[in-house]
């Protein structure tokens, strides 16, 4: 059955009009992801206006076409330039770097490029073979069960996100705060303006993630001093054939680092841990583990499989529950509800065109896509030879025009400007930004489903537990929540066996 | 760092006690259609002091030596903020292609130093083709002021 619907999938996105789009969509991404201060998720966020007009299949198209062209532009930036266009792309840059300054630019991104495919191919089959059940699971779904998934989504930023997670849970819940500022739909009550009214409309995601990322990027990278170093790669078919024959000898680290890749992709947050765990397995695996960090070329395989399959499965929780698991699938789920499509498993009901449309896209703007950047390196490398001074007003300039385009609405500059601030202050501090866009994008879906939730059982917040499938999701999330504060017990139960192992080798 | 982390945190608990009071006025029981509007918020909001207060802590304890930002840092970081800055309050008034105008000429020639000749081409060519691409073939309109009036637009 699911074959059929593939079928019908790929007779959509097959169709000129979308295959155009796809390319037009990889270009703008590719050049979104080399730009530094704009990424997969404002990019898409500052393009969402423009697809208000077209239908919605066509418009979902172009914007996962960008995303997996900023996915790849994100590759060109860290080997060429060492600058990781997005955290998920640091562990690209160990080996990545070093292999471009020592003439073999070409070689490193060919492969990059080609386990990118690999990668984001293999989750998308996997997305392929487990959407539909997951989706006929999803439909038994009451409030509680999707209550419980948002404390699942939200606990796996505070227990897998490293960093301080006092700081991941303030930032989850200042999302929470503004997505809750504005009209209350439920009692129409006023609720955090203050009988301010420009604030009646309350904060759009749309705007926090062009701010966040766009400007507070921009502002962190001028810090630098207002200049690139980068190197020059010579890439030509001969050094793409070349490679791709020394590949296949890495199957073990593509296997590994698309499992990786996938497992921790669909949990929110997943695909930065992952790029760096792939490149760690591939370290303890291979043979000579002392070339790693020097230029090695599976050192740049391992996290760029992992990084990309990692970004096809964010958007397995997207279609399936209408839940992103990274903030570009949340812009792509805010365009979902503008198109006027009520994401979650119903989708697949519904609109069984869009959804096989979409997923069969995958296949296709992969594949253009590793095609075009194989080709266009140079061009696109040449991006970010552009002067600093030329490049910086004019992203500040693009992402006031996207902040204004979603509402039309002035006060948006402001907050684009306030965000921007905020993204800086918080980068600095480490704060984390995914969590606070997921939660204000997330915000409404999660209170009502709460209220739904607290009156079903009257007011008592067990009605979490007692239901079998919300029970298991709860327990596992409660289990996130509280593995910050359970690891120190953890690391000391685990030590003294370490010493004793260690003393046993001395 | 230590004083940045301090006050960011403190911040914070200022803005959670303001939502804390503005949701004891919405109400944060149960009301006759399940659960007040202030509910969400109050419990977030207390979560939120509560988190804070523990960051604020931690800030005060472990003090890095490390600053916030340095002198030669801040400059690139204000001569870009301020001219944004300025650009928004121009969109507000004269619309954003002029505002977009000037505020490329201005920060190409006072930070890159070019040559009049390009600053003024890539400054007017630019905002004409946002003004091409969004107005005119995807119907998307933008704040606009009295140069495009007097244009017919």
């Amino acid at each position: 059955m699911g074959w059929e619907n593939l079928l019908l999938g790929f007779q959509v996105a097959a169709q000129p009009v979308n295959l155009g789009l796809a390319v037009l969509g990889i270009t703008l991404g590719t050049i979104i992801g080399v730009l530094p201060g704009l990424g997969g998720a404002n990019g898409v966020a500052i393009l969402l206006p423009l697809t208000f007009s077209m239908n919605p299949t066509s418009a979902i198209i172009l914007l996962t076409s960008l995303y997996w062209g900023a996915l790849f532009g994100g590759a060109i930036t860290s080997i060429l330039f060492n600058i990781p266009g997005e955290p998920w792309s640091v562990a690209t840059t160990f080996d990545g770097y070093p292999m471009a300054r020592q003439g073999q630019g070409g070689e490193a991104l060919t492969a990059a490029f080609t386990s990118s495919f690999v990668g984001a191919l293999f989750s998308v089959v996997l997305i392929t073979l487990f959407a539909p059940l997951l989706a006929e699971i999803a439909l038994k779904f009451g409030p509680p069960e999707f209550f419980a998934i948002q404390l699942l989504t939200f606990s796996s930023f505070i227990g897998l996100g490293g960093g301080n997670p006092l700081k991941s849970l303030a930032s989850i819940l200042i999302g929470f705060i503004l997505a809750s500022a504005g009209l209350d739909i439920v009692t129409g009550q006023l609720r955090l303006t203050f009988g301010i009214t420009e604030l009646m409309k309350g904060f759009d995601f749309i705007v926090a993630v062009i701010g966040l990322f766009g400007v507070g990027e921009i502002l962190l990278s001028v810090e630098e001093g207002l200049s690139f170093r980068g190197v020059t790669a010579r890439i030509n078919p001969r050094v793409v054939w070349q490679t791709w024959k020394t590949l296949p000898r890495y199957y073990r680290t593509f296997i590994r680092g698309a499992f990786i890749g996938f497992w921790m992709g669909f949990k929110p947050g997943g695909a930065t841990p992952a790029s760096f765990m792939s490149y760690a397995f591939a370290k303890r695996f291979s043979r000579h583990p002392e070339r790693f960090g020097k230029g090695e070329i599976e050192g740049v395989v391992a996290p760029e499989t992992a990084a990309h399959a990692a970004g096809g499965a964010s958007l397995l929780p997207m279609i399936t529950l209408g839940i992103p698991g990274s903030p570009t699938a949340a812009v792509m789920l805010g365009g979902l509800i503008i198109w006027g499509l009520q994401p979650g498993p119903m989708l697949f009901r519904e609109k069984p065109e869009f959804v096989w449309g979409l997923i069969a896209s995958m296949y296709t703007g992969n594949l253009i896509g590793v095609a075009m950047v194989l080709a266009f390196v140079p061009l696109f490398a040449a991006i970010l030879r552009i002067p600093f001074p030329i490049l910086t007003p004019l992203i500040v300039a693009v992402c006031a025009v996207g902040s204004y385009a979603v509402h039309d609405s002035m006060i948006d500059i402001w907050y684009m400007l306030l965000f921007g601030v905020i993204g800086y202050v918080f980068k600095k501090l480490d704060y984390p930004l995914a969590p606070l866009v997921l939660a204000l994008v997330l915000g409404d879906l999660a209170e009502n489903a709460l209220r739904q939730s607290l009156i079903m059982s009257q007011g008592s917040l067990l009605i979490l537990f007692e239901r079998p499938i919300s029970g298991a999701i709860s327990a596992v999330a409660v289990f996130f929540f509280a593995l910050p504060l359970l690891q120190p017990y953890l690391r000391r139960a685990r030590k003294p066996e370490v010493a004793a192992v260690a003393s046993h080798d001395g | 760092m230590r004083t940045a982390d301090l006050t960011t945190a403190l911040i914070l608990i200022a803005g959670g006690a303001l939502v804390i009071w503005d949701s004891l006025r919405l109400g944060i029981g149960w009301g006759s259609d399940g659960p007040q509007s202030g509910f969400f918020p109050f419990w977030l909001a207390v979560l939120l002091v509560g988190a804070c207060a523990v960051i604020a802590l931690q800030a005060h304890r472990r003090a890095s030596d490390r600053p916030f930002v340095t002198r030669q840092q801040l400059r690139p970081v204000l001569s870009t903020l301020l001219p944004s800055a300025a650009f928004v309050v121009l969109t507000q008034f004269i619309g954003l292609y002029v505002a977009t105008m000037l505020f490329m000429g201005f920060y190409m020639r006072w930070i890159g130093r070019y040559g009049w000749v390009l600053v003024v081409g890539v400054s007017v060519l630019f905002p004409i083709a946002i003004f091409v691409i969004f107005e005119k073939w995807f119907l998307v309109p933008m704040p606009k002021g009295p140069l495009e009036a007097w244009l017919g637009y």
